[in-house]
């Protein structure tokens, strides 16, 4: 138990160091690489909570993929530099406001609404998380949503396509 | 954990990774005397008995070489490219079994560093990971070229990556596990690349493109781009991308080993569990000749070529090749696996002659 909470402690201090990066570095591929850390750190989370398959799928979809394509946008778009002092003014206050609604949430939430020590008994049976448990969840219970992302997914990916074919119109046939 | 795991473990780790630097240092010397060979020509013959000490005299020029580090580019993630780029190689092997269980003083040890239930996936996660190394190097060098170069490998990796992942699910539907022992030892009967033989072709040229080499190899498209990601790299910094290149070829070879060859099976290995590393070490060494040889006899395809390639064939060729094992697992007819595969992959050849053929007579 104590080398767990060590090892809690020592990633959610490099967690919320790789968060903190990501918002106040100046140079989008560097926030990008931090936010990469950041994915990382979460996958290591979940392993520390023995669901392995969510960990790699963590690496795997947003690590592997998602940040790849961020920064191949960054890139291509050249924007690396971020101006200094840009943004709307009405920004810094609402995220301070949000920012405290939502910690009030989660206090509320964690010590008044359900007492710590139930969350803790209810941790999940050994099989919780494999690949097969997670199969028969989405393909069973969830599968309505499953295939409504996936349709949106299809949607988001054809109107891609429709956007960038738009502009050789005239060019190859 | 008690520390004898910790130790064994520790141990296990060590001598892969010695184990895969000198293969890779071995792996330069074995692949520039098969093309030699391939091509009527010596090959490295001058630097100790047959050539054999080749790859220590070109360490030693590697490290004494000067390291260029341009003075626009941006130098933490310039150094740490590299780095991003050998790493995800060593670190690809570890859930891959070497052997069943040895019995090493009296304690009973397993010949793979991570026995997990998710060793497959984990294979796919640091795949992944691997695309870093390259679109950073690219980007950090402040070089059109090198910038060009990574995009396209990057691209290129992106798209194999997919065909890539569906063939893997082919084989975890055979074995009906994503524990690398288990799809080993579900191979007992029947070798995979039987029942999924396009399976097997789809997973080469997936991880050909993965890794960067020919026919894929568009990092030593010298005429069109002067190199690629790693052109301003010099010294020891470009010797880590060579490392990665010939380390992950290792590597995959060993996965492609395991996953549709039997892995560590073979006549014997039962009685004999040593034997084990010495199959995988012969399957290795054959899959990796097939890949010297593919680079030796086929030219580099054109850059818009390979994506379509990746996109228009290889893709939905896998996953056909996903829904005729899920059917032939689901109607218990196994012998139906490799027929339909076989019929898809046909189908597939035709239609890559066909696109070749318009594009001739569009000209």
């Amino acid at each position: 138990m104590t080398v767990d909470l060590i090892l809690f402690l020592i990633l959610a201090a490099v967690a919320i160091a790789t968060a903190l990066g990501m918002l106040l570095s100046r140079n989008a591929v560097y926030s990008a690489l931090f936010l990469v850390l950041n994915f990382a750190t979460v996958a290591v989370f979940y392993l520390l909570l023995g669901a392995p398959f969510i960990a790699l799928t963590q690496v795997t979809v947003y690590a592997g993929a998602i940040m790849v394509l961020f920064l191949f946008v960054i890139m291509l778009l050249g924007t690396e530099e971020l101006p200094k002092g840009e943004g709307l003014n009405w920004q810094k206050p609402m995220a301070v406001i949000l920012a405290v609604v939502l910690m009030v949430e989660a206090t509320f939430l964690i010590f008044v609404q359900e007492p710590v020590a139930d969350l803790i008994s209810n941790s999940p049976s050994a099989d919780f998380g494999g690949p097969r448990a997670i199969g028969e969840l989405l393909f069973s219970r969830y599968l309505l949503p499953f295939e409504v992302t996936s349709i949106l997914l299809l949607v988001a990916m054809v109107g891609a396509i429709v956007l960038t074919l738009n502009k050789k119109e005239g060019g190859q046939k | 954990m008690d520390s004898a795991l910790f130790w064994e473990i520790f141990f296990k780790a060590l001598v892969l990774i010695l184990v895969l630097l000198t293969g890779f240092a071995y792996l330069t010397y074995y692949e520039r005397r098969a093309l030699a060979r391939i091509q009527s020509r010596v090959g490295p013959n001058r630097a100790g008995p047959l050539g054999l000490l080749q790859p220590v005299a070109d360490a030693v020029k590697l490290i004494f070489k000067e390291e260029l580090i341009p003075a626009k580019a941006f130098k933490t993630v310039f150094i740490l490219a590299p780095i991003l780029t050998v790493v995800p190689a060593i670190l690809i092997t570890a859930t891959v079994p070497w052997g069943g269980t040895v019995t090493i003083g009296g304690r009973e040890i397993l010949l793979t560093i991570a026995d997990v239930n998710v060793g497959v996936l984990y294979i796919m996660s640091v795949a992944s990971i691997a695309v870093y190394g390259v679109v950073l190097a690219g980007w950090s060098s402040n070089n059109k070229y090198a910038m060009m170069g990574g995009l396209r490998s990057t691209a290129q990796m992106i798209s194999y990556e997919l065909a890539l992942g569906l063939s893997f699910v082919a084989v975890i539907l055979l074995a009906d596990s994503m524990n690398m022992t288990k799809i080993v030892e579900a191979q007992r009967g029947l070798p995979f690349f039987l029942l999924q033989p396009v399976g097997l072709i789809v997973f080469f040229f997936a991880t050909l493109a993965e890794l960067n080499r020919g026919p894929f190899d568009m990092p030593e498209a010298e005429q069109e781009l002067s190199a690629g990601y790693n052109v301003e790299y010099s010294g020891m910094k470009f010797a880590l991308f060579m490392m990665a290149e010939y380390t992950k070829m290792i590597s995959i070879s060993a996965i492609t080993a395991t996953l549709f060859f039997g892995g560590y099976l073979g006549p014997g290995v039962d009685a004999y569990p040593w034997l084990g590393p010495l199959y995988m070490f012969g399957k290795i060494f054959l899959i990796l000749f097939m890949m010297i040889w593919v680079r030796a006899s086929w030219p580099r395809i054109r850059y818009d070529r390979l994506m379509a390639l990746g996109w228009k064939i290889m893709l939905p060729l896998s996953l056909a090749l996903v829904f005729i094992t899920a059917v032939g697992i689901l109607f218990e007819m196994m012998w139906l696996i490799p027929v339909l595969s076989l019929v898809a992959g046909a189908v597939a050849v035709q239609s890559i002659n066909l696109s070749l053929r318009r594009k001739a007579n569009a000209r």
